[in-house]
């Protein structure tokens, strides 16, 4: 027999949708869902499928919240389907018509998939797994089926013609495996699982012969091997082994305690919106959190949040962080961020009105609870608060002594509490031009509003994109002059908005007197890698 | 960009430019209906100019905006928070989507 021959005949051909080798039992998953129901009257059909809706949703909302995460975040696509009724009422309409619920159900959403297949764009394209994931869920449902998630033995290899999210979620990973889908997108949500999770996927194989028993897959070459000889199993261990070597290396990178630049250490923090940012799988390699914005916490239970909850959530970062730095920022309400019953409404020029500390210390009510919440998370004594939008060193100063007043209560009732080091945030130009007059531990430059201010740019006007340039040079001038009032006065100055993460304004940082970057947890990377790459300054600012 | 298009505040009106890497896909679109949502006003939105407003409610309509990266989204609103539901839904977009709670 013809040895190569034979490799070709099972060698199959794809396309990598998450990279990484897995070597175990072949396992086909059939999707479709068979089954026949009785068709009742009207009536009947509209309260069946009300039902298999609701139990759809359920079952997706309860495999959302044990995935939780990014998992989460994609079928909420589904759930948000399923409260739709513009997406619904025409189904239901044909029903009372006289359609039976599960042939009405169906050639809804099959004409919506179709739709979805015929796009050009991909990432439109791949949705339409997300939509034949919940058509099979809901007709399941309807037809009487189980919805019981498949047995896959640990490790193995799983094969089908698309696997929705929801059944990727079903499958236990947790031993490893690889997913080879003869169509399927490296754009669909199924992909995006895969990724986060580590298991590799191979999309688009085509057609595979059934009946193997082992497979061999690897994700980065986009190939499977079915009951593969033990030849080809020694290739596939060579090709893991090398890519496990240079995955090392590059993760090295970031695992490497410090930047540094021109022979001087860079720190480099991480920006997160909320707690849950921290499970990125690259901020643990962060020098610390430059910015925890607390926003999140106004929009919660449709309220203003209350002590407790606060404190919690500053004290899961700071435990979190150990003896590393965290800098939390009050409430930076107002301008973009409306929260009602927080900010004003019907100004006429938000971004120039009542926000971030001016609102603050306009509602003394709401700002005591947050300054207790952190006073008490001050006794982690790497706590750090910054106050944004400051203008003058009077509002510093009441912020202060607000403070002052709140820790003196707190140890009064018994309540161990400190006052934590304080500083400002600068992207008010008037403070940038007068930094030497504010009485801070510390300095965060907020290039985003600065940029915004200095070029008279409302940043969230497209048409203005071009013009509210951070490398503009006066906003470059105002960054130097706090990077060296910082350095005469030995006050620690970094930079948490959006340049600070982009490999192209990291010379002209730097060159600026900056030794200290907070990035979104996935910029870090490559804001290191950048760092790495620059051998001598990029003297913009010189 | 917001504006009163009429004296006496009915309809409000703004528009901004879509951001997003890969245009108004799944995860925008949830977010803008969920948004959208949280406000009593009657809130619609066109992409680029196209004749049709479609309900930013309908996270099944937004999707069929089929909204690509630059393209102009405008949104209006009457009803009594519609002023701070275009302002809310306008910085959604500018701000890319950001995972911010409300």
């Amino acid at each position: 027999m013809n040895m190569r021959a034979e490799i070709e005949r099972l060698a199959y051909g794809g396309k990598t949708a998450s990279i990484g080798f897995s070597h175990g039992p072949f396992v086909r998953v059939d999707t479709a869902p068979n089954g026949r129901r009785v068709i009742g009257a009207a009536k009947d059909e509209e309260l069946a499928l009300r039902a298999a809706l609701l139990s759809a949703g359920r079952q997706i909302a309860s495999l959302a919240n044990a995935a939780g995460g990014e998992a989460a975040q994609i079928l909420e696509f589904q759930v948000a389907l399923l409260d739709d009724d513009e997406f619904l009422d025409p189904i239901f309409v044909a029903i009372l018509a006289g359609m039976p619920a599960d042939a009405a159900w169906l050639s809804t959403l099959d004409a919506q998939i179709t739709d979805y297949n015929s796009e050009p764009d991909e990432y439109l394209r791949a949705r339409s797994s997300d939509l034949t994931d919940l058509r099979d869920r809901v007709l399941r449902t309807l037809r009487g089926g189980t919805n019981e998630a498949p047995k896959i033995p640990d490790g193995a290899v799983v094969c089908a013609d698309d696997l929705p999210p929801s059944q990727f979620l079903e499958i236990d990973w947790s031993n490893g495996g690889g997913l080879a889908l003869l169509r399927g997108s490296p754009t669909s949500h199924v992909a995006m699982l895969a990724r986060a999770r580590g298991i590799p996927m191979v999309v688009q194989l085509g057609s595979v012969s059934d009946g193997a028993q082992t497979a061999l897959l690897d994700g980065e070459g986009a190939t499977l091997e079915l009951d593969p000889t033990s030849a080809q199993i020694d290739l596939f261990e060579t090709r893991q082994e090398a890519h496990r070597k240079s995955r090392a290396a590059a993760r090295a990178i970031l695992r490497r305690p410090a930047a540094s630049w021109g022979g001087e250490k860079i720190r480099l923090l991480i920006n997160i919106q909320r707690v849950e940012d921290l499970e990125h799988a690259d901020a643990q390699y962060a020098d610390g959190i430059g910015l925890m914005r607390t926003e999140f916490l106004l929009g919660e239970q449709g309220r203003l949040p209350d002590e407790e909850t606060q404190y919690l959530a500053y004290d899961a970062v700071l435990r979190w962080a150990g003896q590393r730095p965290v800098t939390i920022r009050t409430f930076d309400a107002g301008g973009d961020k409306p929260v009602r019953g927080f900010t004003e409404d019907g100004e006429a020029n938000p971004f120039l009105g009542v926000r971030g500390l001016r609102l603050c210390l306009m509602r003394p009510d709401v700002f005591t609870v947050q300054l207790r919440a952190l006073a008490r998370a001050a006794i982690h004594q790497t706590l750090k608060v910054m106050f944004p939008m400051v203008t003058t060193p009077e509002e510093l100063d009441s912020a202060r002594k607000l403070f002052v007043d709140v820790v003196g209560r707190l140890q009064a009732e018994g309540i161990p509490a400190l006052l934590p080091e304080l500083g400002i945030m600068v992207e008010v130009p008037a403070a940038a031009l007068t930094i030497e007059r504010f009485k801070a531990s510390f300095f965060s430059i907020g290039s985003n509003d600065l940029a915004q201010y200095v070029t008279a740019c409302d940043r969230t006007n497209g048409s203005l994109a071009k013009l509210i340039d951070p490398l503009n040079p006066a906003v470059l001038q105002l960054i130097s002059r706090t990077a060296e009032y910082g350095k005469r006065a030995d006050i620690s100055v970094s930079v948490c908005g959006e340049m600070a993460g982009d490999p192209r304004c990291i010379p002209a940082l730097l060159s600026c007197g900056l030794r200290e970057l907070s990035v979104n947890p996935s910029a870090l990377a490559q804001v290191k890698e950048a760092i790495d790459g620059l051998s001598s300054g990029g003297g913009i600012c010189d | 960009m917001l504006e009163t298009s009429k004296p006496n505040g009915q309809i409000i009106s703004g528009s901004v430019q879509l951001v997003h890497a890969v245009g108004m896909h799944a995860r925008p679109a949830v977010k803008l209906t969920k948004l959208a949502k949280k406000f009593q006003a009657h809130i619609s939105i066109r992409a680029s100019d196209a004749a049709e407003w479609i309900n930013a409610k309908s996270v099944a309509k937004v999707m069929a905006l089929r909204a690509a990266r630059d393209s102009i989204i405008e949104i209006k609103a009457s009803g009594e928070d519609a002023e701070a539901a275009v302002a809310a839904l306008v910085d959604l977009v500018a701000t890319d989507f950001p995972d911010i709670g409300r």
